[in-house]
């Protein structure tokens, strides 16, 4: 199986937020809740570059370790998935993922801040795939009908790839030699306690 | 008139860029990337950009600009987070199960060697003396019950998924767990205001002094047979008025903060929030715990303060004898009986 993962090259990103439009209207996600950013690193400077950042369905997911009630999974495709049915909305996943993906309907904690949603890899979520209840709850299901998470697949510049960690890294590692130069791949060391070595 | 100045500027641009083709040629021509990653334009990419590494020497977190209100999402890559995920699942559980079990462990041991504490009869065994007036026994239990359940909601968070979710189900311990939550976040209102009602009912009987130190060199009574001097609270009650105040205040602090997240601190702020949190949870309920057997269990005739409010005098002189010297001498003629109020007057 093969280990899912995503690569923002930032030396190709150019900050068109077209991947969080594309995210937020695939799976119709409501008002307030951002699973795909971009963020902008020395901003109006030399050497400014935007990273696309969602979730990196990282290896060892600390928001799976920290979750008090287990509603965490990982796919065989090492996709990090959750259950919006026993998720209680402590916010702990926040705290613990390095790169600020658990997002929650409501702002404050009084009462309860709502179920947590993330990015899926455009994979859904425990229900039984493409069924209605699995849209409403995670958005669409593109993996089960064979595609990639739509951020990556509708990217302008290329600048953010999705699919097998080896073949993206490959991919990545082939422009670098060829055009001389590269930011890296951010957060892999975070996530996957490796990084693409060129 | 329009069209033919537009024509002629056309015309004029056209004959420019044929005449000229050389100004623009040369960049287009050669690789604007040489081997060194230097290009004529000066920029030198390899060199300028940002790189992970470079931003990690200067600060503990990557944080860039984002085009969305939310300020959380600014943050890149915040590394601690891993940190919190070792505190929270390698450490937190054990620092839990050693508090809790060594404080159960410890009073059993205690039980086992001292026995429960009795109180020998005196002459004035069977008379009975006010120690806590309905409002204080109201406080008091308000704020215990509040306790309980916000301990077990709170152990709920470490331990529910370890040692409750096996045994009925993640469907049915999801359910319970977000009934916790609410109960955890919804009682917290009650218990801070219950701290804050003995703290202020109780304060002027527990401050330290002298008499205390005695207390305390002299074993509590707890070795063996001859009670040192006490007034109202003895030294061991006045540490447990100041746990409760100064655990509660802390529990107060970082939970506020919790209910209103990134109110105030940032996401570094929230995870050193909820350690304190739940370390100080744990030490509280393993103090909270001696408090409940040297209570019940733990001495006889103890747990009528906080029952009937009305103790047994021959109790009260053993263990309070200044206290009961200072009603006594409130009321010049024995003790108080019945609900506080002073002896009445006898007809003449």
């Amino acid at each position: 199986m093969a280990r899912m993962k995503f690569l923002c090259d930032a030396d190709r990103c150019i900050e068109c937020n077209a991947c969080v439009t594309a995210c937020k209207n695939e799976h119709e996600v409501p008002w307030g809740i951002n699973r795909r950013r971009v963020v902008t690193l020395n901003d109006g400077k030399p050497g400014e570059r935007s990273v696309s950042m969602a979730c990196m369905h990282c290896t060892d997911a600390p928001c799976a370790a920290v979750c008090p009630v287990n509603c965490f999974y990982t796919t065989a495709d090492a996709v990090v998935l959750h259950s919006k049915d026993i998720c209680i909305g402590c916010g702990y996943c926040f705290y613990a993922c390095p790169f600020g993906a658990p997002q929650y309907p409501r702002v404050g904690n009084f009462g309860s801040r709502g179920k947590m949603d993330k990015c899926t890899y455009c994979s859904g979520g425990p229900e039984p795939d493409l069924s209605v209840a699995e849209y409403e709850k995670y958005g669409s299901n593109r993996l089960a009908e064979g595609k990639l998470p739509l951020c990556a697949e509708m990217c302008s510049t290329k600048a953010l790839l999705a699919g097998d960690g080896e073949m993206i890294a490959e991919i990545y590692k082939q422009r670098v030699i060829k055009r001389g130069y590269g930011s890296g791949a951010w957060g892999w060391k975070t996530a996957y306690r490796e990084t693409v070595a060129i | 008139m329009r069209r033919a100045v537009t024509l002629l500027s056309t015309l004029v641009l056209a004959t420019t860029l044929l005449v000229a083709p050389g100004a623009f040629a040369p960049v287009q021509a050669q690789n604007p990337i040489t081997k060194d990653g230097q290009n004529p334009m000066g920029a030198k990419p390899t060199a300028d950009s940002v790189n992970e590494e470079f931003l990690f020497k200067n600060a503990d977190k990557i944080t860039g600009r984002v085009s969305i209100p939310d300020k959380k999402s600014q943050n890149l890559i915040q590394p601690q987070g891993r940190e919190y995920q070792s505190f929270r699942e390698g450490y937190l559980p054990w620092i839990g199960a050693a508090f809790i079990l060594g404080m159960i462990g410890a009073l059993g041991a205690f039980f086992l060697w001292r026995g429960r504490i009795l109180t020998d009869d005196t002459q004035e065994s069977g008379r009975k003396i006010l120690r806590f007036n309905a409002f204080e026994r109201f406080t008091h239990w308000m704020t215990a019950v509040c306790f309980i359940i916000l301990s077990l909601s709170g152990l709920n968070y470490i331990f529910g998924k370890r040692l409750l979710m096996p045994l009925i189900g993640p469907e049915a311990f999801g359910a319970l767990a977000q009934w916790a939550k609410y109960a955890h976040v919804y009682l917290a209102w009650p218990f801070m205001f219950g701290v804050t009602m003995m703290f202020v009912v109780w304060i002027k009987d527990n401050i330290p002094n002298r008499i205390d130190w005695a207390w305390i060199k002299a074993g509590g009574g707890f070795i063996g047979k001859k009670h040192p001097h006490a007034a109202r609270f003895n030294a061991g009650q006045k540490g447990v008025f100041w746990m409760v105040a100064g655990f509660g205040a802390a529990m107060g602090v970082t939970g506020v903060m919790m209910l209103f997240p990134f109110a105030l601190l940032d996401i570094n702020g929230m995870q050193v929030m909820q350690v304190i949190h739940s370390l100080i949870g744990i030490v509280f309920i393993a103090g909270i715990l001696a408090h409940i057997y040297i209570g019940t269990l733990g001495m006889k005739g103890a747990y009528d303060a906080m029952g009937s409010g009305k103790v047994d005098l021959a109790w009260a002189r053993a263990h309070h004898d200044l206290w009961v010297e200072q009603e006594q001498a409130k009321t010049l003629s024995g003790p108080q009986i019945g609900g506080g109020r002073r002896h009445p007057a006898p007809a003449e």
